[in-house]
Protein backbone atom coordinates (compact mmCIF):
# COMPACT_ATOMS: atom_id res chain seq x y z
CA UNK A 1 0.00 0.00 0.00
CA UNK A 2 1.29 3.79 -0.96
CA UNK A 3 1.62 5.61 2.09
CA UNK A 4 2.32 9.61 0.90
CA UNK A 5 4.16 12.41 3.03
CA UNK A 6 3.13 15.86 2.18
CA UNK A 7 5.41 18.54 3.18
CA UNK A 8 3.43 21.76 3.48
CA UNK A 9 4.44 25.18 2.18
CA UNK A 10 3.26 27.93 4.33
CA UNK A 11 3.59 31.93 5.15
CA UNK A 12 2.46 33.93 7.65
CA UNK A 13 0.75 31.35 9.17
CA UNK A 14 -1.07 30.62 6.10
CA UNK A 15 -1.16 27.11 4.33
CA UNK A 16 -0.31 27.45 0.62
CA UNK A 17 -2.99 26.65 -1.95
CA UNK A 18 -0.55 24.50 -4.00
CA UNK A 19 -0.75 22.17 -0.83
CA UNK A 20 -4.21 21.03 -1.27
CA UNK A 21 -3.11 20.03 -5.00
CA UNK A 22 -0.69 17.85 -3.99
CA UNK A 23 -2.95 15.94 -1.92
CA UNK A 24 -5.52 15.86 -4.55
CA UNK A 25 -2.25 14.63 -7.03
CA UNK A 26 -1.50 11.96 -4.03
CA UNK A 27 -5.19 10.80 -4.11
CA UNK A 28 -5.07 9.45 -7.75
CA UNK A 29 -2.77 6.78 -6.34
CA UNK A 30 -4.91 4.04 -4.97
CA UNK A 31 -5.74 3.20 -1.46
CA UNK A 32 -3.04 5.84 -0.81
CA UNK A 33 -2.62 6.62 3.16
CA UNK A 34 -1.84 10.23 3.00
CA UNK A 35 -0.14 12.57 5.59
CA UNK A 36 1.25 16.39 5.70
CA UNK A 37 4.01 17.06 7.19
CA UNK A 38 3.91 21.15 8.98
CA UNK A 39 7.63 22.85 9.95
CA UNK A 40 6.60 25.68 11.64
CA UNK A 41 7.87 27.76 14.73
CA UNK A 42 4.13 28.13 14.90
CA UNK A 43 2.37 25.61 13.24
CA UNK A 44 -1.25 25.63 15.08
CA UNK A 45 -2.97 27.35 12.04
CA UNK A 46 -1.27 25.80 8.99
CA UNK A 47 -1.62 22.50 10.71
CA UNK A 48 -5.36 22.94 11.63
CA UNK A 49 -5.79 24.23 7.47
CA UNK A 50 -4.00 20.75 6.18
CA UNK A 51 -6.26 18.67 8.77
CA UNK A 52 -9.39 19.66 7.26
CA UNK A 53 -8.05 18.92 3.44
CA UNK A 54 -10.40 16.11 2.55
CA UNK A 55 -8.26 13.06 2.33
CA UNK A 56 -5.20 13.77 5.01
CA UNK A 57 -5.59 10.80 7.04
CA UNK A 58 -2.50 12.76 9.46
CA UNK A 59 -0.91 16.05 10.11
CA UNK A 60 2.46 15.89 11.88
CA UNK A 61 3.79 18.95 13.32
CA UNK A 62 7.45 19.74 13.53
CA UNK A 63 8.10 22.97 16.11
CA UNK A 64 11.21 24.85 16.04
CA UNK A 65 12.68 28.60 16.28
CA UNK A 66 14.89 28.01 13.01
CA UNK A 67 11.81 27.21 11.27
CA UNK A 68 10.38 31.03 11.44
CA UNK A 69 11.62 30.68 8.37
CA UNK A 70 11.61 27.71 5.44
CA UNK A 71 15.38 26.81 4.79
CA UNK A 72 16.02 24.00 2.82
CA UNK A 73 19.13 23.38 4.80
CA UNK A 74 17.03 22.72 8.17
CA UNK A 75 13.66 21.09 6.96
CA UNK A 76 15.88 18.54 4.28
CA UNK A 77 17.09 16.32 7.68
CA UNK A 78 13.84 16.51 10.00
CA UNK A 79 11.70 15.49 7.02
CA UNK A 80 13.80 12.65 6.01
CA UNK A 81 14.49 11.41 9.11
CA UNK A 82 10.03 11.54 9.41
CA UNK A 83 9.97 10.53 5.71
CA UNK A 84 11.39 7.02 6.15
CA UNK A 85 8.50 4.28 6.21
CA UNK A 86 6.90 6.59 3.65
CA UNK A 87 6.44 5.20 0.03
CA UNK A 88 6.40 8.56 -1.21
CA UNK A 89 7.32 12.26 -0.36
CA UNK A 90 6.03 15.06 -2.35
CA UNK A 91 6.28 18.46 -2.47
CA UNK A 92 4.75 21.66 -3.96
CA UNK A 93 6.66 22.52 -7.74
CA UNK A 94 7.06 25.75 -6.48
CA UNK A 95 10.63 27.05 -5.59
CA UNK A 96 9.84 26.29 -2.05
CA UNK A 97 9.05 22.38 -3.02
CA UNK A 98 12.27 22.86 -6.09
CA UNK A 99 14.59 24.09 -3.63
CA UNK A 100 13.58 21.50 -0.82
CA UNK A 101 12.57 17.90 -2.38
CA UNK A 102 16.07 17.35 -3.70
CA UNK A 103 17.82 17.72 -0.65
CA UNK A 104 15.41 15.30 0.88
CA UNK A 105 16.03 12.85 -2.02
CA UNK A 106 19.57 13.21 -1.71
CA UNK A 107 19.21 12.31 2.06
CA UNK A 108 17.21 9.30 1.59
CA UNK A 109 19.13 8.29 -1.18
CA UNK A 110 15.88 8.31 -3.34
CA UNK A 111 15.05 9.11 -7.11
CA UNK A 112 12.85 12.17 -7.79
CA UNK A 113 10.68 12.28 -10.49
CA UNK A 114 10.63 16.72 -11.01
CA UNK A 115 7.11 18.35 -11.99
CA UNK A 116 4.35 15.10 -11.89
CA UNK A 117 1.78 16.50 -14.36
CA UNK A 118 -0.54 13.08 -14.18
CA UNK A 119 -0.37 10.26 -11.66
CA UNK A 120 -0.55 6.54 -14.04
CA UNK A 121 -0.12 4.55 -11.01
CA UNK A 122 1.75 3.74 -7.67
CA UNK A 123 4.93 3.48 -9.50
CA UNK A 124 4.41 5.35 -12.75
CA UNK A 125 3.89 9.13 -13.57
CA UNK A 126 4.06 11.55 -16.40
CA UNK A 127 6.25 15.11 -16.28
CA UNK A 128 7.24 17.50 -18.73
CA UNK A 129 10.45 17.67 -20.12
CA UNK A 130 12.28 19.88 -23.11
CA UNK A 131 10.35 23.17 -21.68
CA UNK A 132 7.19 21.23 -22.24
CA UNK A 133 7.77 20.41 -25.81
CA UNK A 134 7.79 16.62 -24.63
CA UNK A 135 6.30 14.53 -22.32
CA UNK A 136 8.01 11.95 -20.55
CA UNK A 137 6.35 8.62 -18.65
CA UNK A 138 8.55 7.45 -15.96
CA UNK A 139 8.32 4.24 -13.48
CA UNK A 140 10.39 3.68 -10.88
CA UNK A 141 10.91 -0.02 -9.96
CA UNK A 142 8.26 -1.29 -7.05
CA UNK A 143 9.45 -0.68 -3.93
CA UNK A 144 11.97 1.93 -4.16
CA UNK A 145 10.64 4.81 -2.09
CA UNK A 146 10.10 7.88 -4.55
CA UNK A 147 10.43 11.67 -4.11
CA UNK A 148 8.72 14.11 -6.37
CA UNK A 149 7.24 17.44 -6.43
CA UNK A 150 3.65 18.14 -8.06
CA UNK A 151 2.99 20.17 -10.97
CA UNK A 152 0.81 22.10 -9.30
CA UNK A 153 -1.15 23.63 -12.37
CA UNK A 154 -2.28 20.44 -14.23
CA UNK A 155 -4.25 19.21 -10.41
CA UNK A 156 -7.26 21.04 -8.58
CA UNK A 157 -7.66 21.52 -5.10
CA UNK A 158 -8.64 18.72 -2.52
CA UNK A 159 -11.89 19.80 -1.32
CA UNK A 160 -12.01 20.95 2.25
CA UNK A 161 -13.25 18.79 4.25
CA UNK A 162 -16.08 18.83 7.40
CA UNK A 163 -13.97 16.64 10.26
CA UNK A 164 -10.14 17.12 10.88
CA UNK A 165 -7.55 14.44 10.58
CA UNK A 166 -5.13 13.98 14.06
CA UNK A 167 -2.55 16.45 14.45
CA UNK A 168 0.82 14.82 16.29
CA UNK A 169 4.01 16.47 17.24
CA UNK A 170 6.90 14.81 16.13
CA UNK A 171 10.30 15.97 18.29
CA UNK A 172 13.99 15.64 17.18
CA UNK A 173 16.97 15.64 19.22
CA UNK A 174 19.99 16.36 16.83
CA UNK A 175 20.81 19.87 16.12
CA UNK A 176 20.30 21.67 13.04
CA UNK A 177 22.86 23.06 11.09
CA UNK A 178 23.75 26.67 11.56
CA UNK A 179 26.12 27.41 8.13
CA UNK A 180 22.93 28.98 6.39
CA UNK A 181 20.94 31.96 7.82
CA UNK A 182 17.56 33.72 6.49
CA UNK A 183 18.43 37.27 5.60
CA UNK A 184 15.72 39.01 4.33
CA UNK A 185 12.86 38.99 1.97
CA UNK A 186 11.22 41.67 -0.59
CA UNK A 187 8.02 40.53 -0.91
CA UNK A 188 6.20 41.90 -3.87
CA UNK A 189 3.16 44.54 -3.30
CA UNK A 190 0.45 42.35 -2.01
CA UNK A 191 -2.78 44.26 -2.73
CA UNK A 192 -3.24 42.50 -6.03
CA UNK A 193 -3.74 38.77 -6.15
CA UNK A 194 -1.47 36.51 -6.01
CA UNK A 195 -0.54 35.35 -9.64
CA UNK A 196 0.26 32.05 -9.02
CA UNK A 197 -3.15 31.62 -7.56
CA UNK A 198 -5.48 34.17 -9.35
CA UNK A 199 -8.44 33.32 -11.68
CA UNK A 200 -8.00 35.87 -13.37
CA UNK A 201 -4.25 37.16 -15.23
CA UNK A 202 -3.63 39.69 -17.08
CA UNK A 203 -0.46 39.72 -18.62
CA UNK A 204 1.60 42.33 -20.95
CA UNK A 205 4.88 41.59 -23.31
CA UNK A 206 7.17 43.49 -25.13
CA UNK A 207 4.70 45.86 -27.02
CA UNK A 208 4.43 47.42 -23.60
CA UNK A 209 7.59 49.55 -24.54
CA UNK A 210 8.64 50.98 -20.82
CA UNK A 211 7.80 49.54 -17.35
CA UNK A 212 5.48 53.67 -17.27
CA UNK A 213 3.09 52.29 -19.71
CA UNK A 214 2.61 48.91 -17.62
CA UNK A 215 0.85 50.68 -15.69
CA UNK A 216 -2.11 50.75 -17.77
CA UNK A 217 -2.21 46.94 -17.15
CA UNK A 218 -1.96 47.62 -13.50
CA UNK A 219 -5.35 49.34 -13.68
CA UNK A 220 -6.98 47.07 -15.68
CA UNK A 221 -6.52 44.25 -13.66
CA UNK A 222 -7.62 45.69 -10.85
CA UNK A 223 -11.06 46.90 -12.49
CA UNK A 224 -11.15 42.93 -12.74
CA UNK A 225 -9.82 41.90 -9.37
CA UNK A 226 -6.98 40.13 -12.01
CA UNK A 227 -2.98 39.42 -10.90
CA UNK A 228 -0.61 40.90 -13.56
CA UNK A 229 2.03 38.94 -15.07
CA UNK A 230 4.81 39.55 -17.79
CA UNK A 231 6.77 37.70 -20.53
CA UNK A 232 10.30 36.94 -20.43
CA UNK A 233 10.69 39.40 -22.71
CA UNK A 234 8.95 42.32 -21.04
CA UNK A 235 11.07 41.27 -17.57
CA UNK A 236 14.72 41.07 -19.48
CA UNK A 237 13.58 44.88 -21.13
CA UNK A 238 13.04 45.93 -17.55
CA UNK A 239 9.47 46.59 -17.59
CA UNK A 240 7.98 43.93 -14.98
CA UNK A 241 9.97 42.65 -11.96
CA UNK A 242 11.20 38.98 -11.96
CA UNK A 243 8.40 37.48 -9.86
CA UNK A 244 5.69 38.44 -12.94
CA UNK A 245 7.44 36.23 -14.98
CA UNK A 246 5.35 33.70 -16.66
CA UNK A 247 6.49 30.68 -18.47
CA UNK A 248 8.91 27.62 -17.75
CA UNK A 249 11.13 29.58 -16.49
CA UNK A 250 9.10 31.60 -14.60
CA UNK A 251 5.90 31.01 -12.93
CA UNK A 252 3.97 27.67 -14.31
CA UNK A 253 -0.21 29.19 -13.60
CA UNK A 254 -3.75 27.99 -14.72
CA UNK A 255 -5.85 30.59 -13.88
CA UNK A 256 -9.68 30.70 -15.28
CA UNK A 257 -9.27 33.53 -17.52
CA UNK A 258 -5.80 34.73 -18.69
CA UNK A 259 -5.37 37.99 -21.07
CA UNK A 260 -1.87 38.93 -22.89
CA UNK A 261 -1.13 42.00 -24.41
CA UNK A 262 1.48 42.22 -26.56
CA UNK A 263 2.65 38.77 -26.28
CA UNK A 264 3.91 36.66 -29.42
CA UNK A 265 3.54 33.48 -27.48
CA UNK A 266 7.21 31.98 -27.40
CA UNK A 267 7.06 28.54 -26.88
CA UNK A 268 8.70 28.48 -22.86
CA UNK A 269 5.60 31.26 -22.21
CA UNK A 270 2.96 29.02 -23.54
CA UNK A 271 4.51 26.14 -21.66
CA UNK A 272 3.64 28.09 -18.30
CA UNK A 273 -0.31 28.92 -19.49
CA UNK A 274 -1.37 25.71 -21.25
CA UNK A 275 -3.55 24.80 -18.54
CA UNK A 276 -5.83 27.94 -18.45
CA UNK A 277 -9.00 27.91 -18.67
CA UNK A 278 -9.58 30.44 -21.23
CA UNK A 279 -6.98 32.43 -23.07
CA UNK A 280 -7.56 35.27 -24.87
CA UNK A 281 -4.45 37.20 -26.66
CA UNK A 282 -4.26 41.24 -27.98
CA UNK A 283 -1.37 41.54 -30.62
CA UNK A 284 -0.77 43.76 -33.67
CA UNK A 285 0.64 40.81 -35.46
CA UNK A 286 -1.73 38.65 -37.24
CA UNK A 287 0.73 36.00 -37.29
CA UNK A 288 1.83 35.77 -34.03
CA UNK A 289 2.06 32.30 -33.07
CA UNK A 290 -0.10 33.28 -29.34
CA UNK A 291 -2.80 33.32 -31.47
CA UNK A 292 -2.33 29.03 -32.43
CA UNK A 293 -3.45 29.13 -28.77
CA UNK A 294 -5.87 31.28 -27.63
CA UNK A 295 -9.79 30.83 -27.68
CA UNK A 296 -10.09 33.96 -28.57
CA UNK A 297 -7.82 36.42 -30.49
CA UNK A 298 -8.03 39.79 -31.40
CA UNK A 299 -5.82 41.41 -33.93
CA UNK A 300 -5.16 45.33 -32.62
CA UNK A 301 -3.09 48.02 -30.79
CA UNK A 302 -3.30 46.95 -27.24
CA UNK A 303 -2.97 50.95 -26.75
CA UNK A 304 -6.13 51.35 -27.80
CA UNK A 305 -7.64 48.07 -26.97
CA UNK A 306 -7.02 48.50 -23.43
CA UNK A 307 -8.71 51.46 -22.30
CA UNK A 308 -11.81 50.43 -24.48
CA UNK A 309 -11.91 47.52 -22.53
CA UNK A 310 -11.67 48.99 -19.12
CA UNK A 311 -15.01 51.47 -20.48
CA UNK A 312 -16.65 48.61 -21.29
CA UNK A 313 -16.18 46.92 -17.91
CA UNK A 314 -16.81 50.64 -16.45
CA UNK A 315 -20.10 50.78 -18.06
CA UNK A 316 -21.41 47.38 -18.04
CA UNK A 317 -20.20 46.97 -14.15
CA UNK B 1 44.02 26.78 -3.27
CA UNK B 2 40.87 29.12 -3.97
CA UNK B 3 39.15 26.81 -6.73
CA UNK B 4 35.75 27.09 -7.70
CA UNK B 5 33.77 23.74 -9.13
CA UNK B 6 31.12 24.69 -12.21
CA UNK B 7 29.31 21.92 -13.99
CA UNK B 8 28.81 21.82 -17.94
CA UNK B 9 25.87 19.89 -19.34
CA UNK B 10 25.77 19.31 -23.01
CA UNK B 11 22.46 19.62 -24.41
CA UNK B 12 20.27 20.43 -27.27
CA UNK B 13 20.96 24.53 -28.05
CA UNK B 14 18.02 26.40 -26.87
CA UNK B 15 16.89 27.94 -30.17
CA UNK B 16 16.45 23.92 -31.49
CA UNK B 17 12.87 23.31 -32.00
CA UNK B 18 11.91 20.02 -30.24
CA UNK B 19 10.66 16.64 -32.34
CA UNK B 20 9.42 14.00 -30.11
CA UNK B 21 10.37 10.84 -32.60
CA UNK B 22 7.56 8.93 -33.87
CA UNK B 23 8.22 5.95 -31.67
CA UNK B 24 8.06 7.81 -28.27
CA UNK B 25 11.74 6.85 -27.29
CA UNK B 26 12.79 9.69 -27.13
CA UNK B 27 13.31 13.25 -28.97
CA UNK B 28 15.58 14.18 -32.03
CA UNK B 29 18.65 14.58 -31.82
CA UNK B 30 20.61 13.54 -34.72
CA UNK B 31 22.26 16.02 -36.71
CA UNK B 32 20.80 18.75 -34.04
CA UNK B 33 22.90 21.51 -32.44
CA UNK B 34 24.30 20.92 -29.28
CA UNK B 35 25.60 23.72 -26.50
CA UNK B 36 26.36 24.40 -23.10
CA UNK B 37 23.14 23.77 -21.17
CA UNK B 38 22.65 28.03 -20.57
CA UNK B 39 22.04 27.68 -16.59
CA UNK B 40 25.65 26.55 -16.70
CA UNK B 41 27.16 28.96 -19.18
CA UNK B 42 25.79 31.11 -16.04
CA UNK B 43 27.28 29.40 -13.68
CA UNK B 44 30.61 29.96 -15.51
CA UNK B 45 30.37 33.27 -16.17
CA UNK B 46 29.51 33.88 -11.66
CA UNK B 47 32.49 31.84 -11.45
CA UNK B 48 34.69 33.59 -13.44
CA UNK B 49 33.72 37.18 -12.15
CA UNK B 50 34.40 36.02 -8.86
CA UNK B 51 38.03 34.90 -10.04
CA UNK B 52 38.27 38.61 -11.23
CA UNK B 53 37.88 39.77 -8.47
CA UNK B 54 40.60 37.93 -7.03
CA UNK B 55 37.92 35.71 -4.78
CA UNK B 56 39.01 32.73 -6.24
CA UNK B 57 42.41 31.44 -8.13
CA UNK B 58 41.29 28.53 -10.00
CA UNK B 59 37.81 27.48 -12.16
CA UNK B 60 37.48 23.90 -12.72
CA UNK B 61 34.90 22.86 -15.31
CA UNK B 62 33.32 19.40 -14.78
CA UNK B 63 30.69 17.13 -17.77
CA UNK B 64 29.51 14.27 -17.12
CA UNK B 65 28.26 12.16 -19.97
CA UNK B 66 29.48 10.95 -23.92
CA UNK B 67 32.79 11.79 -25.17
CA UNK B 68 30.98 14.70 -27.40
CA UNK B 69 31.00 16.72 -24.23
CA UNK B 70 34.42 17.36 -24.47
CA UNK B 71 33.18 20.02 -26.93
CA UNK B 72 31.41 21.66 -24.18
CA UNK B 73 34.43 21.27 -21.88
CA UNK B 74 36.48 23.27 -24.52
CA UNK B 75 34.14 25.83 -24.71
CA UNK B 76 34.04 26.14 -21.00
CA UNK B 77 37.76 26.83 -21.17
CA UNK B 78 37.73 29.39 -24.12
CA UNK B 79 35.17 31.21 -21.84
CA UNK B 80 37.58 31.35 -19.61
CA UNK B 81 37.87 27.92 -17.48
CA UNK B 82 41.67 26.78 -16.33
CA UNK B 83 41.23 23.13 -16.60
CA UNK B 84 38.31 20.64 -17.35
CA UNK B 85 37.42 16.99 -16.15
CA UNK B 86 35.81 14.60 -18.04
CA UNK B 87 33.35 12.09 -16.42
CA UNK B 88 32.80 9.90 -19.68
CA UNK B 89 30.02 7.71 -19.63
CA UNK B 90 27.62 6.40 -22.33
CA UNK B 91 24.63 5.16 -19.96
CA UNK B 92 21.96 7.77 -18.92
CA UNK B 93 23.28 9.79 -15.75
CA UNK B 94 20.48 11.03 -13.07
CA UNK B 95 20.76 13.70 -10.73
CA UNK B 96 21.30 11.59 -8.29
CA UNK B 97 24.19 10.06 -9.65
CA UNK B 98 25.58 13.15 -11.43
CA UNK B 99 25.65 14.46 -7.41
CA UNK B 100 27.18 11.11 -6.29
CA UNK B 101 30.07 11.77 -8.99
CA UNK B 102 30.30 15.46 -8.29
CA UNK B 103 30.72 14.73 -4.54
CA UNK B 104 33.91 12.28 -5.72
CA UNK B 105 35.06 15.54 -7.12
CA UNK B 106 34.22 17.96 -4.56
CA UNK B 107 35.93 15.68 -1.94
CA UNK B 108 39.38 15.50 -4.15
CA UNK B 109 39.85 19.45 -5.70
CA UNK B 110 38.10 21.06 -2.38
CA UNK B 111 36.38 23.57 -3.71
CA UNK B 112 34.91 26.89 -1.97
CA UNK B 113 31.74 26.92 -4.18
CA UNK B 114 29.87 24.85 -6.45
CA UNK B 115 27.88 26.23 -8.84
CA UNK B 116 25.73 24.99 -11.02
CA UNK B 117 23.27 25.94 -13.31
CA UNK B 118 19.36 25.19 -11.50
CA UNK B 119 18.52 22.68 -13.93
CA UNK B 120 19.20 21.81 -17.38
CA UNK B 121 17.13 22.25 -20.27
CA UNK B 122 16.36 19.45 -21.29
CA UNK B 123 15.38 17.34 -18.62
CA UNK B 124 14.19 20.18 -16.62
CA UNK B 125 14.71 18.21 -13.35
CA UNK B 126 16.16 21.04 -11.05
CA UNK B 127 17.98 18.77 -8.49
CA UNK B 128 21.35 18.09 -8.94
CA UNK B 129 22.63 21.17 -7.01
CA UNK B 130 20.52 20.83 -4.00
CA UNK B 131 21.64 17.03 -3.91
CA UNK B 132 25.31 18.01 -4.31
CA UNK B 133 24.47 20.43 -0.89
CA UNK B 134 23.09 17.42 0.70
CA UNK B 135 25.44 15.03 0.08
CA UNK B 136 28.67 17.25 0.76
CA UNK B 137 26.78 18.55 4.43
CA UNK B 138 27.04 22.06 2.90
CA UNK B 139 24.68 24.62 2.72
CA UNK B 140 22.76 25.69 -0.99
CA UNK B 141 21.71 28.92 -2.12
CA UNK B 142 19.61 27.96 -5.48
CA UNK B 143 17.89 30.33 -8.39
CA UNK B 144 20.96 32.90 -7.62
CA UNK B 145 20.51 36.35 -8.80
CA UNK B 146 22.98 37.98 -7.00
CA UNK B 147 25.97 36.48 -4.89
CA UNK B 148 28.44 38.28 -2.87
CA UNK B 149 31.19 36.78 -1.33
CA UNK B 150 33.02 38.61 1.86
CA UNK B 151 35.51 36.14 3.19
CA UNK B 152 34.07 32.57 4.36
CA UNK B 153 30.59 33.42 3.44
CA UNK B 154 28.63 34.63 0.66
CA UNK B 155 25.63 36.69 0.70
CA UNK B 156 23.35 35.35 -1.85
CA UNK B 157 19.77 36.95 -3.57
CA UNK B 158 17.36 34.00 -4.64
CA UNK B 159 14.31 34.72 -6.93
CA UNK B 160 11.53 32.95 -4.87
CA UNK B 161 7.65 33.20 -5.80
CA UNK B 162 7.49 35.36 -3.22
CA UNK B 163 10.03 37.98 -4.56
CA UNK B 164 13.90 38.36 -3.60
CA UNK B 165 15.03 36.71 -0.79
CA UNK B 166 18.50 36.69 0.52
CA UNK B 167 20.48 34.12 2.73
CA UNK B 168 23.81 34.06 3.92
CA UNK B 169 25.85 30.95 3.76
CA UNK B 170 29.06 29.60 5.19
CA UNK B 171 31.49 28.59 2.47
CA UNK B 172 32.52 26.16 1.12
CA UNK B 173 28.62 26.17 0.02
CA UNK B 174 26.70 24.95 -3.89
CA UNK B 175 25.14 28.24 -5.78
CA UNK B 176 22.59 27.40 -8.69
CA UNK B 177 22.10 30.20 -11.09
CA UNK B 178 18.88 31.85 -11.80
CA UNK B 179 18.65 33.56 -15.61
CA UNK B 180 19.49 36.70 -14.32
CA UNK B 181 22.41 36.38 -12.44
CA UNK B 182 24.33 37.78 -15.09
CA UNK B 183 25.26 38.06 -19.05
CA UNK B 184 27.88 35.48 -19.85
CA UNK B 185 30.94 36.95 -22.15
CA UNK B 186 30.71 35.84 -25.94
CA UNK B 187 34.07 33.34 -26.35
CA UNK B 188 36.52 34.98 -28.68
CA UNK B 189 38.99 32.84 -31.48
CA UNK B 190 42.14 33.77 -29.70
CA UNK B 191 40.75 32.34 -26.50
CA UNK B 192 39.69 28.97 -28.56
CA UNK B 193 42.95 28.55 -29.60
CA UNK B 194 44.30 28.78 -26.30
CA UNK B 195 41.97 26.55 -24.82
CA UNK B 196 43.10 23.89 -27.31
CA UNK B 197 46.53 23.46 -24.35
CA UNK B 198 44.27 23.73 -21.40
CA UNK B 199 44.24 20.67 -19.01
CA UNK B 200 41.22 18.34 -19.72
CA UNK B 201 41.33 15.24 -17.83
CA UNK B 202 39.17 12.02 -18.77
CA UNK B 203 37.79 9.92 -15.81
CA UNK B 204 35.67 7.02 -15.71
CA UNK B 205 32.64 6.61 -13.18
CA UNK B 206 33.93 3.62 -11.65
CA UNK B 207 37.47 5.50 -11.10
CA UNK B 208 35.19 7.37 -9.03
CA UNK B 209 33.56 4.47 -7.50
CA UNK B 210 30.02 5.64 -8.29
CA UNK B 211 28.62 3.45 -10.66
CA UNK B 212 25.35 4.73 -12.62
CA UNK B 213 22.14 3.20 -12.29
CA UNK B 214 18.61 3.65 -13.67
CA UNK B 215 16.13 4.21 -10.83
CA UNK B 216 13.67 6.25 -12.59
CA UNK B 217 13.33 4.41 -16.18
CA UNK B 218 11.32 6.49 -19.08
CA UNK B 219 8.74 4.40 -20.44
CA UNK B 220 7.98 6.19 -23.48
CA UNK B 221 8.19 10.22 -24.67
CA UNK B 222 5.04 11.61 -25.77
CA UNK B 223 4.68 15.32 -28.14
CA UNK B 224 2.43 17.76 -25.78
CA UNK B 225 -0.59 17.74 -26.31
CA UNK B 226 -1.85 21.25 -28.57
CA UNK B 227 -4.61 23.36 -27.84
CA UNK B 228 -6.76 23.99 -30.41
CA UNK B 229 -7.48 27.30 -31.88
CA UNK B 230 -10.12 29.01 -31.16
CA UNK B 231 -11.77 31.96 -32.54
CA UNK B 232 -10.82 35.74 -33.85
CA UNK B 233 -13.08 38.42 -33.10
CA UNK B 234 -13.12 41.86 -34.64
CA UNK B 235 -13.41 44.11 -32.10
CA UNK B 236 -13.24 44.81 -28.69
CA UNK B 237 -17.12 44.83 -28.33
CA UNK B 238 -17.21 41.63 -29.50
CA UNK B 239 -14.37 40.43 -27.34
CA UNK B 240 -16.28 41.88 -24.65
CA UNK B 241 -19.56 39.77 -25.36
CA UNK B 242 -17.61 36.57 -25.71
CA UNK B 243 -16.37 36.66 -22.21
CA UNK B 244 -19.41 38.26 -20.62
CA UNK B 245 -21.22 35.34 -22.13
CA UNK B 246 -19.07 33.05 -20.76
CA UNK B 247 -18.94 34.86 -17.01
CA UNK B 248 -15.45 35.83 -17.37
CA UNK B 249 -16.04 39.53 -17.08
Amino acid sequence: MSKILIVAEHRDGKLNPAIAKCVHCASQINGAEIHIAVFSNEPSSVAADAARISGVAKVVTVIHPAHAHALASNIAPQLAEIAKGYSHVFGPSTTFGKDLMPRVAALLDAPQASDIMAVEGATRFRRPIYAGNAIVTVEVVAGTQLVATVRTASFEPAAVGATSAPIEDATFSAALPTHTRFVSISAARNDRPDLQTAKKVVSGGRALASADNFKILYQLADRMGAAVGASRAAVDAGYAPNDMQVGQTGKIIAPELYMTFGISGAVQHLTGIKDARTIVAINKDPEAPIFEVADFGLVGDLFQVVPELEKLLASNG
Amino acid sequence: MKRILVSIKRVIDYNVRIRVKPDGSGVVTDGVKMSINPFDEIALEEALRIKEKGLAEEILAVSIGPVDCQQQLRTALAMGADRAVHVQTDVAVESGCAAKLLLKLVEREQPVLAILGKQAIDDDCNQTGQMLAALWGRPQATFASKVEISGDRAQVTREVDAGLEVIEVDLPAVITTDLRLNEPRYVKLPDIMKAKKKPLETIEPSALGVTPVERLKAVKVDPPSMRSKGVMVKDVSELFSALRSKGLV
